[in-house]
């Protein structure tokens, strides 16, 4: 009788869960198919499935977006910062740990410090200060300034991963004549590998889609990211709405897809992110 | 800003402190956070404790829930601009009369509709903590209870819940530190409307700065915004260190 009743629960389980996902994901599911449609179509009935299925707005959506320009913006800057961030902070963060400097806690307190910052708290002067200083309106400007918002939590994490890794390996490459560049690109760095990814996938995510900053620093049409040219898209075509959705699906996609063949990566570094 | 720098003392703090738009806007701000970081978690913590329990095709749902996580702010508003303005409004004429005017044209709905696509956006990613959190329980532990007799509510509550205080403290900081600084869905949700209704402080610090050029008055602001993300911030630190040495 008990295990009959489990059953029963678990199919109940099963069945609340599939409604809630059908509800969840209606919104994205809507945007698809009505990025389909003409707009008389749409306007008749945005819930039914589209007649015929042209890739029409697609093809003008692309066009008007800029697309591929906006696209190769947002993956230069993501990949670029990224990088620089991991490089940067992983080397910060072993000098941190293993050198006992005095200086060294100071550092690293004030690094912990700015990570209660919000960035509207600062941004204010900052576009005052890159503005005189003629440092705005270019993608270059961007990742830079990337690069200094992300260091503090990678440094961060780093550090506490850092500090649980045994020293004799890197005495043993020492020893072996390593020297310090060695012994951290060729012994320390392959062991951070899972912090690496935790955050490779919390920059990238963040710096994708990120809106205000470069909102801020890149005025220029030409410079644009995805989150900047389909804001303005929207605006401009506030009325085609199969336009305006193929868009949409335009612009989530890259993610999507990238998603779906890093997906175990991106889950398991969201968790080892959330716990430090 | 002009290229002569005048000390204004407190000034701007003043002006802050007596305009009537700023406690407007920190007021609705403090209602939407609340809203959102209760049915966040809620919501989270339920498909959490569904997708642990060991169901068919736990990490189909696991990843498509997570998915909506993957869509930036920006794009995720305008999605449900759309859902709001037309899906909604469309279902309402036909089927659900309560549905038939748009939510983004009235002041309350509004601020429910910026709640609503929150949590449709961060459930996923809190979710996502709330499972590890799960996991992380002992199963000898559970076991041992069950052998001893205890339900599946008796578990829940007397073993699951305590050592997933961590996985709460986390979700629940994190869930109000974003509400705080949220910008671009708000943005490209409700534009604040209407009627400023829905403008949250930090789109007020925005456009104090740099649409009304009061650049001070902005900046005081934004220090009063970063006073409140510490606060939060910091008390997660202590909680979180006081609730590790109870456990």
């Amino acid at each position: 009788m008990k295990i009959n009743l489990r059953g029963v629960n678990k199919y109940l389980k099963v069945i609340v869960i599939s409604i809630v996902f059908i509800l969840y994901i209606s919104p994205l599911i809507l945007v698809f198919t009505n990025s389909f449609k003409t707009n008389k179509e749409f306007l008749l009935n945005p819930l039914s499935f589209p007649t015929t299925i042209n890739f029409q707005n697609y093809v003008t959506a692309f066009d008007k977006m800029n697309f591929l320009h906006a696209l190769s913006n947002t993956v230069i800057v993501t990949v670029f910062s990224t990088v620089f961030i991991v490089l940067f902070s992983s080397m910060t963060a072993y000098i941190l740990v293993r050198r006992k400097w005095r200086f060294n806690r100071y550092i690293f307190f004030i690094m912990v410090g700015s990570m209660l910052i919000p960035f509207q708290a600062i941004m204010i002067p900052m576009v005052r200060i890159f503005g005189s200083i003629k440092m705005m309106n270019s993608i270059w400007a961007l990742i830079y300034l990337y690069i200094g918002f992300g260091t503090s939590l990678a440094v961060f994490i780093y550090h506490g991963f850092i500090k649980g890794i045994p020293l004799e390996m890197e005495e043993a490459a020492m020893i072996d004549g390593a020297t310090n560049m060695q012994v951290f690109f060729y012994v320390v760095f392959p062991l951070l590998k899972p912090t690496t990814i935790t955050i490779a996938v919390l920059d990238m995510l963040w710096i994708w889609n990120d809106f205000l900053l470069p909102n801020l620093v890149l005025l220029r049409p030409a410079n644009m990211t995805l989150p900047l040219s389909t804001y303005r898209f929207y605006q401009t075509y506030t009325v085609d709405y199969g336009l305006l959705m193929s868009g949409l699906i335009m612009t989530v996609a890259p993610l999507l897809i990238i998603y779906l063949i890093l997906q175990r990566y991106i889950i398991k570094g969201i968790i080892q992110g959330s716990v430090k | 800003m002009s290229k002569i720098y005048a000390f204004v003392g407190i000034k701007n703090y003043i002006t802050l402190f007596t305009s009537q738009a700023f406690w407007t806007s920190f007021t609705v701000t403090l209602k939407y956070v609340f809203a959102m970081v209760i049915l966040t978690n809620v919501i989270a913590f339920f498909l959490a404790y569904i997708l642990t329990s060991g169901i068919k095709g736990e990490s189909f749902f696991r990843a498509g829930f997570f998915s909506s996580n993957l869509i930036g702010g920006i794009v995720l508003g305008l999605i449900w601009n759309f859902i709001f303005s037309e899906v909604f409004v469309y279902i309402g004429k036909n089927f659900i009369p309560f549905l038939s005017k748009s939510w983004l044209g009235d002041p309350t709905k509004a601020l429910w509709a910026l709640v609503l696509t929150t949590v449709w956006q961060y459930s996923g990613y809190m979710m996502i903590i709330y499972i590890a959190g799960f996991i992380s329980v002992p199963k000898d532990v559970l076991e041992a209870a069950s052998i001893d007799g205890a339900g599946e509510f008796v578990k829940l509550k007397n073993i699951t819940l305590p050592f997933m205080v961590p996985s709460f403290v986390v979700c629940i900081f994190l869930t109000f530190q974003r509400g705080f600084i949220v910008y671009d869905i708000n943005l490209s949700l409700t534009q604040g409307g209407p009627f400023k209704s829905t403008e949250l402080i930090s789109m007020h610090v925005y456009e104090k700065a740099f649409l009304a050029q009061q650049y001070g008055v902005g900046q005081a602001e934004a220090f009063f915004l970063f006073i409140i993300v510490a606060i939060v911030t910091l008390s997660q630190v202590y909680l979180g260190k006081r609730l590790e040495m109870e456990l």
